[in-house]
């Protein structure tokens, strides 16, 4: 089983190189593009059930003895957040498929580059969440990010250049923190193996571990969207192309997010920055939602409860305790499906009615009852009502912040409920502006839009395009994915409790990896 | 520990200046700004990694430690590999901008639905054709 661990990074490379030398030919490439990633669903699912009873597998790389080489490491955290992105991933590459069928621009430079990027950036997705090595988590970053930069610039249109520059610029610098926090750690540890990190941050001076810490916290911080670090986030996001917007949303975020959350249970147990992360989920929640009420366009609007539902992830990270953990992670799960299928979503009613501006949208409840289903769905999922997994999560998120028993826990789940209530409002404004209003009405305006604004930077129609079954019918199955997450929630939040535990208790990984 | 002040101080200058040129409007500056911070990085990682010595494998004596110099070329080779991109996405920008003054060049538009057939040297040489007699607007 524990050979089969770097298959998870080396399939998609490989898959990538083959894609490459088929750039001539586009249904080869589509085809390669979908094996690989298949695969690595089916490793994923393989490697969730043989971790499942609490066991880790530990891969030297090379052979190497394990504190010397590289370390490939699955737990359940990584088990199951790798099966997911990987699911996830396969349904926006069906939906990417999809689109270029109906454009035809089958043999357009872009495109042929497009399936071995995707490729190279889920084999970054993957390495991250199962590096071992704080420097391979660092090289995992950078293949994600270089692939997510020709990504998100792909095609060359000056609004893309435009938004693509500042993504690259503020991803850089992070990267550069992030460096420079390993180079530290390694001067002050003599070792980037977390395991053996978590062993001897414990007797560093306690300002040096506050400083290495808070290194890396900037750093992650900057990649997970969290709020004094955010505002790249939705100025970047929207202007991609509908596909890579969902999959930059659901998961490189989270690659982040996963960076926090073992940065906080592993390699700096102490829960010393505990309230600064809490005030930060806090700030992050509530001033991503007042943004996405402010927003006129529904991927701007995305975007910014993408930001607000960070503070959620990063909340159950700072309450540092068992419940909280778990909580994080199954909310996690649920995020990224339900906000893939958002995006997904709004790429349908981007082509169906021309725009996303919902001031100039109207009627497509009765245009097309099946987009609406596409996108009420996972809207409520993500605005957290009963019975949905969204609401699951939250409840657990907010059990977690109450058992902790401190004022400011109790202010956070102050913050939290009322940004949840918040959450509902602009995406339900949607619904009745955009689903519900009779087309006839546009004209005349809605008091639920007369105070937003258009963004005066970005062309605000596109004309229609038709709607392609492998479009629809992949984001019909990330809706189902979502409902299935609601379904399987008892087993999935069990899961996610063993994980949260056995991070809470730092020396079972460092036994794990270092077998002592 | 003992460090290089020399090294040091170079890191520091090179990090003062990359954050400055990191803060310009010009992409340009922006690049070279991040090649520098890129580069004070890498001293800093050398910095870090202990005194110098020998060789590791063919030397006598106390050797120096040889994973921060792999660190730093894994560093140089990705720096390199991003650099190399965004100087092709500035030459794309540059190109766009120039693209969309001969797009708004309203007389060059109307010379070309003149008399004249539009070639590449009547759009390119705007001057010379504005300016002749008969060209109809």
């Amino acid at each position: 089983m524990t050979a089969l661990v770097p298959l998870v990074v080396i399939l998609p490379i490989l898959g990538a190189a083959l894609a490459l030398l088929a750039s001539a030919r586009p249904r080869l490439q589509r085809t390669i593009a979908a094996v690989a990633l298949t695969a690595v669903l089916g490793l994923g699912i393989a490697l969730t059930a043989a971790v499942a009873d609490g066991s880790m597998l530990v891969m030297p790389v090379g052979g190497w003895p394990v504190p010397f080489g590289i370390v490939l490491v699955v737990d359940r955290l990584s088990a199951l957040l790798l099966t997911v992105s990987a699911a996830v991933l396969l349904a926006v590459l069906v939906f990417s498929i999809g689109q270029g069928i109906a454009d035809g621009d089958d043999r357009e430079a872009p495109v042929s580059i497009f399936y071995p990027t995707y490729l190279v950036l889920a084999a970054g997705v993957f390495d991250a969440f199962i590096a071992g090595d704080l420097f391979n988590l660092y090289v995992g970053f950078e293949i994600l990010l270089v692939s997510s930069y020709v990504l998100i610039t792909v095609g060359g249109t000056e609004p893309r250049i435009r938004a693509g520059t500042t993504y690259i610029v503020v991803s850089l610098v992070s990267s550069t923190l992030f460096l420079a926090a390993v180079g530290a750690i390694y001067a002050a540890t003599g070792t980037v193996n977390m395991a053996q990190i978590a062993q001897r941050v414990a007797v560093l001076p306690e300002g040096v571990q506050v400083l290495l810490h808070v290194m890396l916290l900037t750093a992650f911080g900057i990649k997970a969207a969290v709020f004094p670090l955010s505002f790249w986030l939705p100025d970047s996001y929207p202007t991609a192309i509908a596909p890579v917007t969902a999959v930059f949303a659901g998961l490189l975020t989270k690659v982040g997010v996963y960076a926090i959350l073992r940065t906080e249970t592993t390699l700096f147990p102490g829960p010393e920055l505990n309230p600064l992360l809490l005030v930060v989920a806090m700030l992050t929640m509530l001033v991503g939602v007042l943004g996405a009420i402010a927003q006129a366009d529904i991927k701007r609007m995305l975007s910014f409860t993408l930001v607000s539902h960070i503070g959620y992830l990063i909340m159950g990270v700072g309450l540092g305790t068992a419940a909280g953990t778990a909580a994080a992670i199954f909310y996690t799960v649920h995020h990224i499906v339900v906000q893939t299928t958002l995006f997904l979503t709004a790429g349908l009613i981007e082509r169906r009615a021309g725009t996303t501006t919902i001031t100039r949208l109207g009627g497509l409840l009765a245009a097309s009852p099946a987009l609406g289903a596409l996108y009420l769905l996972p809207a409520l999922n993500l605005g957290g009502i009963p019975p949905f997994s969204g609401f699951l999560g939250k409840l657990g998120l907010l059990e977690a912040g109450a058992a902790a028993r401190d004022p400011l826990t109790y202010v956070v789940v102050g913050v939290a409920t009322l940004t949840s209530l918040l959450t509902l409002y602009p995406l339900v404004r949607v619904w009745n502006v955009s689903f519900w209003r009779p087309a006839k009405q546009v004209a005349e305006g809605s008091r639920l839009t007369d105070e937003l604004h258009e963004d005066p930077f970005r062309p605000q129609t596109t004309g229609t395009r038709a709607l392609t079954r492998p479009m629809v019918a992949s984001t019909a199955g990330m809706v189902a994915l979502g409902l299935a997450i609601t379904v399987f929630a008892g087993p999935l939040y069990g899961y996610a409790e063993q994980a949260g535990t056995t991070l809470q208790d730092w020396p079972v990984y460092v036994q794990g990896v270092l077998g002592r | 520990m003992s460090v290089s002040v020399a090294l040091l101080g170079a890191m520091a200058v090179l990090y003062a200046c990359g954050v400055y040129l990191l803060l310009e409007k010009s992409v340009t500056r922006i690049i070279l700004g991040i090649l520098l911070i890129g580069n004070a990085t890498n001293l800093l990682l050398l910095a870090l990694a202990g005194p110098p010595g020998a060789p590791p494998i063919a030397g006598s004596g106390p050797s120096s430690d040889p994973l921060p110099q792999a660190l730093i070329l894994t560093a140089i080779v990705i720096t390199f590999a991003v650099s190399a991109f965004l100087m092709a996405l500035v030459y794309r920008s540059w190109r766009i901008a120039q693209e969309d003054r001969l797009e708004r060049d309203e007389a060059d538009v109307a010379v070309g639905q003149g008399d004249q057939p539009e070639t590449e040297a009547a759009a390119a040489d705007e001057e010379s054709e504005f300016d002749r007699p008969g060209g109809t607007g």
